[in-house]
């Protein structure tokens, strides 16, 4: 959520790809051919830049063809503290449901992945930044007490600026909700693997996220708790190179595995296989 | 020399107007017992009305007083005994955390807090009561130590938010926070919260995963500051005023009175007449008298049960719609 209010150009409209036929990569500021980058999974084909990706292309990436069943799609926000800013919080959801084509930021549900069955629970950027409000975190708990039930594996793919505002201390406790059901789902055996995307701030990286048996981020994907401008205003120093990238949490033993969006499906079959 | 809060102007000039009488009084012999009992009775009036009305963000104000008291003020006061433990056996101790074993009426118990300073040099060495992940994982293996011995478990929520610097990042404050989060909820023994100044964030949560909840009637407890809250909602850096703070203060509904109408706290801790540096001996004794009556409330329940409710607690916090088909 303090991610919001950065101004800083590279953590903004990054996924902002222009109707026309050309793209700029915001990485490399290479012009790249539209259908080029489409083809390559939104990946740069110069610099191996991940572009952000919706919920729904996500699942594309990950599920078997067809295999993708939605749960509680009927579960959508209210406003339980009347917030109104520059808009109200109502206008602010259909606004943002108009613009994303989704009811909420995350999008759960049962698939095949390989042929095994796991549940996925995937967040979106385009809504309202990812942010976890009480349906984020309601979806996410209903996922988690579902591969409970099933005893399958549990996979989540966090992108988010963290808790939502707008609902106040509902969002915060979302946080404590999502990570008490992680809890179980590790107490009773059952796999759980958190991928992380560009990017994964606040309450999400300090919840469910960060849970993960085994945690994997796309290359490059911003992470961290507060957000870099927040902490470059407070320390009053540079931020080192790479900072809060997903290499160097990898380089500080935070997250197991970077991986290339293209093997991003292969790597969770392997892990899954090794699990179940 | 007392601290006033803008707010508080009003009876800091009548107070000034009655220690200048005593004074008169001392030295002149007169008798103006009646003109100073007139004053501080007028006094008293007006502290009530203020502080029977206040805004968010005046509580936000007072939740951040600094002569308010902070988590070791009130272990001294609330506790027979109280042994510090330091450090969390992997990198460093962190002095915005502070815990220990304590007796509260020969209870023993762990308590755990948040801990700001009071002066500018200790207010540096505390972190202005902000955490580095060592601050949460040395909370969380004091709770754990509690649990092996069987002991309740108390925390003080008092920070602004979990410290946002590099070395923090680098050494996983998210993990920590997500950790401590994860863990309280399958603790086997009893957990009470008591909010006591600012509950900032996920710095304050990573604390607050209880099986009761409570908060001093002053205090504060939300998903982001309303200085934050305020520059994300007007997008500007810097030349926020308190105009705009006091309007995010009132969207974010962030008082102990707000979180029980929400029931996401059970009760609310009564503070003294003007608040609870006023007077902390009052303050500590209705936070003792709470946590022993949670403490017994809770110590027929079995660990499975404990946790089983602690757990139906959190599932039903969030506030979302079930379309019909
Ligand atoms: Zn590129």
């Amino acid at each position: 959520m303090w991610f919001k209010k950065t101004k800083e150009p590279r953590l903004q409209k990054k996924v902002k790809i222009p109707e026309g036929l050309w793209v700029k990569c915001e990485n490399c500021k290479e012009i790249v051919y539209r259908k080029e980058i489409d083809k390559n999974l939104k990946v740069c084909p110069k610099c191996n830049y991940h572009f952000r990706i919706s919920a729904k292309e996500r699942i594309k990436l990950l599920a078997d063809d067809g295999s993708f069943m939605e749960f509680d799609a009927d579960i959508v926000p209210v406003d339980p503290l009347n917030f109104e800013d520059t808009m109200s919080y109502p206008e602010r959801i259909k606004e943002n449901q108009k613009k994303s084509g989704l009811q909420e930021a995350v999008i759960s549900g049962e698939a095949l992945i390989n042929g095994h069955h796991v549940v996925f629970a995937i967040m979106d950027f385009s809504f309202m930044g990812g942010s976890m409000g009480s349906v984020v975190g309601e979806k996410i708990m209903r996922s988690a007490e579902m591969v409970l039930e099933k005893k399958i594996p549990l996979i989540s793919v966090a992108s988010s600026g963290g808790a939502r505002m707008q609902e106040g201390i509902f969002s915060l406790m979302q946080m404590a909700k999502v990570s008490a059901v992680i809890g179980r789902v590790k107490d009773n055996g059952i796999p759980y693997i958190s991928v992380l995307a560009d990017p994964t701030f606040g309450g999400v990286a300090a919840s469910f996220a960060m849970l993960g048996d085994i945690i994997i981020a796309e290359p490059r994907s911003l992470i961290g708790f507060a957000g870099p401008r927040v902490i470059e205003q407070t320390m009053k120093q540079q931020l080192p190179d790479n900072f809060q990238r997903a290499e160097f949490l990898l380089e500080h033993g935070l997250i197991d595995m970077v991986v290339n969006r293209e093997d991003l499906k292969e790597t969770l079959t392997k892990i899954i296989g090794f699990l179940s | 020399m007392r601290y006033y809060l803008d707010f508080e102007k009003p009876i800091e000039e009548l107070e000034l107007k009655i220690e200048e009488l005593k004074r008169l009084s001392d030295r002149k012999d007169m008798d103006i017992t009646s003109a100073v009992k007139k004053l501080e009775k007028k006094a008293k009036e007006l502290r009530s009305e203020i502080f029977s009305n206040l805004s968010p963000w005046q509580k936000t104000l007072l939740a951040r007083h600094p002569d308010r008291p902070y988590t070791l003020d009130y272990i001294n006061l609330l506790c027979e005994d109280f042994i510090e433990l330091h450090g969390d056996r992997r990198f460093s101790d962190d002095p915005a955390i502070v815990g220990g074993f304590a007796n509260i009426n020969g209870v023993t118990v762990m308590i755990i807090g948040h801990q700001k300073g009071r002066g500018t040099k200790e207010r540096i060495y505390r972190n202005f009561g902000q955490p580095q992940p060592e601050g949460y994982r040395k909370a969380l293996r004091l709770m754990k130590f509690a649990e092996r011995f069987k002991k309740p478990i108390i925390t003080f929520i008092d920070t602004p938010g979990a410290y946002p610097g590099i070395g923090a990042e680098e050494r996983g404050q998210s993990e920590a926070i997500a950790m401590n989060l994860m863990e309280m909820s399958r603790i086997k023994t009893s957990i009470i919260s008591i909010v006591i100044g600012e509950g900032g964030s996920g710095g304050a949560l990573a604390l607050g995963v209880a099986d009761r909840i409570y908060m001093l009637e002053h205090s504060i407890y939300s998903v982001i500051s309303p200085e934050g809250c305020a520059a994300i909602l007007w997008k500007k850096n810097g030349d926020l005023d308190s105009e705009e703070f006091s309007k995010a203060a009132d969207a974010l509904r962030l008082t102990a009175q707000d979180l029980l109408g929400f029931k996401i706290i059970d009760d609310i801790i009564p503070e003294p007449l003007g608040g609870a540096h006023r007077d902390p001996e009052f303050a500590a004794k209705k936070i003792s008298e709470v946590i022993l009556k949670s403490i017994e409330d809770l110590s027929n329940k079995t660990p499975g049960k404990l946790i089983e409710e602690r757990y139906k607690r959190l599932r039903r916090i969030g506030s979302f719609e079930t379309l019909e088909d």
